[in-house]
């Protein structure tokens, strides 16, 4: 060991020092050079495992175990930088009671939903899971099994379960927990523009002049984006910050202009801006004329209760999204009764500060990126508050090129990578296609290899109807992967446990720990996590990220991906299809669900081989090792048929060979010719649209519409579902801290993160303490129609709220807050409302 | 909440507990005759890492008023005070907590100051934001990952003096070009010592803790004042306003005294100084706008 002369002077220093304080150090710490820390240790490349950022870390391998982890210097997202949750990542594997055999329901050796859970062999779990698929296939129909997947799932394990439900058992019931997070976002994306995910990037950070957050606490919930925005904000001359949210969060910290409004306002605030722009004439009229069409959406459309809830049987258009064309004028007409008066009566929010937002919407010379999260999407009104901000942007066309964006951020690691764009939504099939049209349905069954029809026409049960269909005993079966939608759910004791506890389900919960889902199930799968198996993410920025499987899973415990491919070797093709489906493919007779779909000379085309890197470390692959063929890179290159090849039925989605992924931080797509995409629908910038189609230099196409052009439509202020009142007087507004995950399985398990904020507590007023005879600190009950839960009352945390409305955040198992939540939906998108439902509180 | 009404109000030295406190007293002076060097040596001097309850007085004073009751460890609703035991650092029988385990609360009404019957913990503190138990200090900015550019912020976070007490200085971190540094600053005008940070600190060891405040701060030699501060104070400048300063200065150039300096105005761009109708120019006079 060489001993540097800087080492020297420093151990002396330290020698010295010990000695004049008197302290004796321990041998080790004096030792003249300790051994280098990363001796042994293998260096790999992964994408974090938490939030829509998409940050790239590097994780140390010894011995079959993470032993080290840093931020990656080289990724352009994070350069080298994480939060307080990627610092702990490997900790996250490595809880204490990591599930490693497969657990039953048991009861005298068999069965029962009563029972207890028992561990079992993989073979008798799928046996009896497979029996109870059988029965309800048999019984109800494919509608009578149903599938609840994750944003936070692989592309592939997303892919593989797609293609079980939809080509294998023929039902769309097949929903992500990206229902709860993004799916009021793609349903704007798919009216405005007609193809999903943001036209912008995270390069819009730097080159923005204001950025303004609407309901997106960026501060706490996209830390390394929120570490970009700020810096911009102290390194840019003349850059503003504006924030607006229900109550001041931590990103009011930043703000130029923070504004609290009423809940549901937000819908009043950007009418009264694009009147703003129309009535001083700012808006950009060249490209509103050869951009733009103007329409309006049906209105008074409910809230995705159950139909016989006397708000649906009051509302004329529950459901309804039908979008209407009217003219600039009529628009203009629309959003007239929006005025300033009006908005700032409306939200609370003063008219100096509204109306300094509406200015720099309206100026030319201002480059304005919006940022949105959970507080637009959940919402019941979700789509249009998404759209109601892109009018804003097209009317001053002040989109798609660097700097002004208009950008929808995802809460989950994947939400786009998985959920979003290999088609694991109920309506969905892969690349933004969908079931209810018989092209889209027509293509993938060629890819796919199916007879004609195989697919289902029907849009499946959405996550929330799932939970109302399994209550009301219609489907019978459920398998839960890579989520925790026990904790999640809104309205626990009405509708989701008296689904899951019903006698005559079946449900399979596919989980690393004993979360609270777990708990509520009858089968439970022990899993893989994360980089125990290769895996992908796609981020918010359309960055597709890959890693290799760094480590193996403790004990017995396998990965989504091959849970749900081994699942299909239990169905013979004459227990899930018609006769008359199989008479068209007689070479399917007599086969497993798992042949025909997975080993269909696409899936199964590379043959067992050695993963490697540029180093020559060699990786394990577990699947593979199962399988005998490279089911990630099968089922990749087959899903990319869907996205790259010469006819895709929608262009704009291409991506890159599997290869290339290893190699690169992430590419961000539509890839053509190797090269990434970074702002979409500009000449220049998008491939996509190109002068030889007679496109202007640096115009914009919408390519997403058969016309070229995006929609603006008009949507006005409608109420919420559920309103303060004398008996529930106070707001309830739920969502996440920086320091941990979603429900916490993980990052509670990190003892530093939990001694760090280790309960839910309810942040309110102190005024609304005080007058329900509460201190900071004292343990209040919070109750809505539907359950209550104690926690400790916070008057002086991180986020300040203004009387009259609460905030818990849901991470904690320990106080399940979504027994007070209602399950109230957007119903175009029916993505449920966490932020808005009404409670009382007491002394507990 | 653990702590009644009833507690607080029973305020007066019962004689079960004089009696119970004389023990103590007199197993104390039992003490100090077994071994009065190792006592006195452990008097003296409080480990840096042991926190008095609010209201303590100054150590000395403290260690003269305090009878070793144990009323305020006894009232503590989150059970986080101890009293030192024989063979600790703490003087034997006197009340401390130890941040990194067991921060004080910061209870509003708080219940330990009441019972101390001999005015040891300071009746006058009625508000516990205006305790001063400590100082928390950021000892280590090599390690504290705010410093790294890292998104943490728990001690800001959980401190209960929000944005007061801690506050964050956003910086360009100069590293990666484009992400600021969140860096975590203690100010003793309010911090209270609670130590809520220090337990909180998500690392090994601590980056932030709480020292007692004699260890934790400087202290400005008594002639210096802050100028800028002394003037705000005063409304304007304590000597007679500078005189009106005129340039030689070439054209499209001025200077701006108390401001930016020498600014060149820019031939082109949105911020062109000058009107399109020259007379507005020639009327401004010098160093107008």
């Amino acid at each position: 060991m060489k001993l540097t002369r800087r080492d020297f002077i420093k151990s002396n220093a330290i020698a010295a020092a010990a000695t004049a304080a008197g302290v004796t150090l321990p041998a080790a710490k004096t030792a003249l050079a300790a051994e280098d820390p990363n001796a042994g240790v293998r260096w790999d490349k992964a994408a974090c495992r938490y939030c829509g950022t998409g940050c790239s870390v590097l994780m140390g391998v010894k011995d079959g175990k993470v032993v080290a982890s840093q931020g990656d210097p080289d990724a352009p997202v994070n350069k080298g930088l994480n939060c307080i949750k990627g610092y702990f990542l490997p900790k996250i594997l490595y809880g204490e009671d990591r599930l490693t055999k497969p657990l039953l329901r048991k009861k005298n050796g068999q069965y029962a939903k009563d029972g207890d859970f028992e561990e079992v062999s993989w073979d008798e779990a799928f046996d009896v899971m497979a029996e109870h698929w059988k029965k309800a296939l048999k019984e109800k129909g494919p509608s009578g099994v149903g599938m609840f997947g994750s944003g936070q799932w692989t592309v592939w394990e997303g892919y593989a379960a797609s293609k079980l439900m939809k080509a294998g058992f023929r039902t769309n019931n097949l929903d992500p927990n990206a229902r709860h997070c993004m799916a009021s976002a793609v349903g704007a994306f798919m009216r405005a523009f007609g193809i999903d995910e943001p036209m912008g990037c995270y390069d819009d950070l730097e080159h923005a002049d204001v950025f303004v957050l609407w309901g997106a606490n960026m501060a706490e919930m996209h830390p390394i984006l929120w570490s970009r925005l700020t810096d911009t904000r102290l390194t840019k001359k003349g850059c503003e910050v504006h924030v607006l949210s229900t109550y001041e969060n931590r990103c009011f910290e930043l703000a130029d202009n923070g504004m609290v409004f009423v809940p549901q306002t937000d819908l009043a605030i950007l009418n009264y801006i694009a009147n703003y722009i129309i009535q001083n004439k700012a808006y950009n009229k060249e490209f509103i004329d050869k951009h733009v069409n103007f329409t309006k959406t049906a209105t008074d459309i409910g809230y995705g209760l159950r139909p016989e809830d006397p708000r649906e049987k009051a509302a004329k258009n529950a459901g309804k999204g039908k979008l209407t064309k009217i003219s600039f004028e009529e628009y203009a007409e629309s959003v007239s009764e929006y005025t300033l008066e009006k908005a700032s009566k409306m939200s609370g929010v003063p008219k100096d500060k509204l109306e300094k937002l509406a200015k720099v919407y309206a100026d030319p010379n201002k480059k304005v990126s919006s940022y949105w999260t959970m507080g637009f999407n959940q919402h019941t009104r979700g789509v249009w508050v998404n759209g109601l901000l892109y009018n804003v942007h097209l009317l001053m066309g002040k989109i798609s090129e660097p700097g002004n964006s208009p950008f929808s951020l995802t809460g989950q690691p994947s939400a786009c990578g998985t959920a979003r764009e290999v088609g694991t939504f109920s309506h969905r099939l892969p690349a933004d296609l969908v079931v209810m049209k018989e092209p889209h349905r027509k293509f993938a069954e060629k890819i796919w290899k199916l007879p004609n029809g195989t697919i289902n026409p029907k849009k499946g049960y959405h996550a929330v109807l799932m939970h109302r269909m399994l209550k009301d005993g219609k489907m019978n079966c459920y398998w839960q992967q890579c989520n925790n939608n026990m904790q999640a759910a809104a309205n626990l004791n009405d509708e989701s446990l008296p689904g899951w506890r019903h006698p005559d389900n079946f449900i399979t919960v596919t989980d690393p720990y004993p979360t609270v889902s777990a708990q509520a199930a009858d089968l439970i799968l022990p899993t893989a996590m994360w980089i125990e198996k290769e895996g992908a993410y796609g981020n918010a920025e359309r960055r597709t990220q890959f890693w290799r499987q760094q480590v193996k899973a403790p004990g017995e415990a396998r990965s989504d991906l091959w849970q749900t491919m081994e699942f299909a070797r239990r169905f013979k093709m004459e227990e899930v299809w018609t006769p008359e489906l199989l008479d068209q493919m007689p070479e399917y007779k007599g086969k497993t669900l798992f042949e025909v779909l997975y080993e269909n000379g696409q899936v199964n085309q590379f043959p067992k081989q050695e993963v490697t890197d540029e180093a020559g470390n060699v990786y394990q692959n577990d699947e593979m090792e199962d399988f005998g063929f490279y089911a990630q890179k099968g089922l990749f290159e087959e899903y990319r048929m869907f996205n790259s090849a010469p006819d895709v039925i929608k262009k704009g989605h291409e991506m890159a060979p599997y290869e290339s992924y290893h190699k690169a931080r992430g590419i961000r797509w539509p890839v053509i010719d190797g090269k990434e995409t970074l702002w979409r629908f500009r000449e220049g910038y998008d491939p996509h649209v190109k002068t030889s189609d007679g496109v202007a230099k640096g115009d914009v196409k919408f390519y997403g519409k058969p016309d070229g052009k995006a929609n603006i439509i008009f949507a006005p202020y409608e109420p919420p579902a559920e309103v303060p009142d004398k008996d529930f007087d106070l707001w309830l507004c739920t969502g996440r801290v920086l320091e941990h995950w979603h429900s916490g399985s993980m990052t509670r398990r990190v003892p530093e993160l939990y001694r760090a904020v280790p309960d839910a507590v309810v942040f309110m007023h102190k005024k609304d303490a005080k007058k329900r005879r509460l201190r900071n600190g004292a343990m209040a009950k919070i109750s809505s129609r539907r359950g209550e839960i104690v926690c400790r009352v916070e008057t002086r945390g991180r986020n300040r709220m203004p009387e009259g409305l609460v905030f818990i955040p849901w991470f904690d198992a320990g106080r399940l807050v979504n027994k007070l939540t209602l399950d109230a939906t957007d119903p175009l998108s029916k993505e449920t409302d966490y932020k808005k439902c009404a409670v009382k509180i007491s002394r507990a | 909440m653990r702590h009644s009404v009833e507690k607080s109000k029973d305020r007066g030295v019962s004689r079960r507990q004089f009696i119970g406190q004389t023990l103590k007293t007199a197993c104390g002076v039992g003490l100090m005759g077994m071994g009065l060097g190792f006592y006195s040596k452990q008097a003296s001097t409080l480990p840096a890492m042991a926190v008095r309850p609010p209201g303590a007085l100054p150590e000395d004073e403290f260690l003269g008023a305090c009878i070793r009751c144990g009323a305020c460890v006894r009232d503590c609703p989150y059970d986080i005070l101890k009293l030192g035991q024989l063979g600790d650092e703490v003087p034997t029988g006197t009340p401390y907590f130890s941040a990194r385990t067991g921060p004080c609360e910061m209870c509003e009404d708080i219940p330990c100051i009441p019972v101390c019957p001999t005015n040891a913990l300071d009746h006058a503190l009625t508000d516990i934001n205006e305790a001063r138990m400590g100082l928390a200090v950021v000892v280590d900015q090599e390690t504290c990952i705010a410093f790294l550019g890292l998104r943490c912020e728990v001690c800001f976070n959980v401190c209960p003096i929000r944005g007061d007490a801690i506050t964050l200085d956003y910086q360009h971190n100069a590293r990666s070009g484009k992400h600021a540094l969140f860096i975590p600053i203690v100010h003793s005008d309010a911090c209270t010592g609670c130590g809520l940070c220090e337990k909180a600190c998500i690392l090994d060891e601590a980056a932030i803790k709480v020292f007692p405040t004699h260890l934790a701060k400087g202290e400005l030699g008594k002639h210096y004042r802050l100028g800028w501060e002394e003037k705000e104070k005063a409304g304007g400048s304590l000597v007679a306003p500078d005189a009106k300063h005129e340039y030689h200065l070439p054209e499209g150039v001025r200077y701006d005294l108390q401001g930016k300096g020498l600014i060149l105005d820019a031939k082109s761009g949105d911020e062109i100084p000058v009107s399109s109708n020259p007379l507005d120019t020639l009327n401004r006079g010098l160093e107008g706008k």
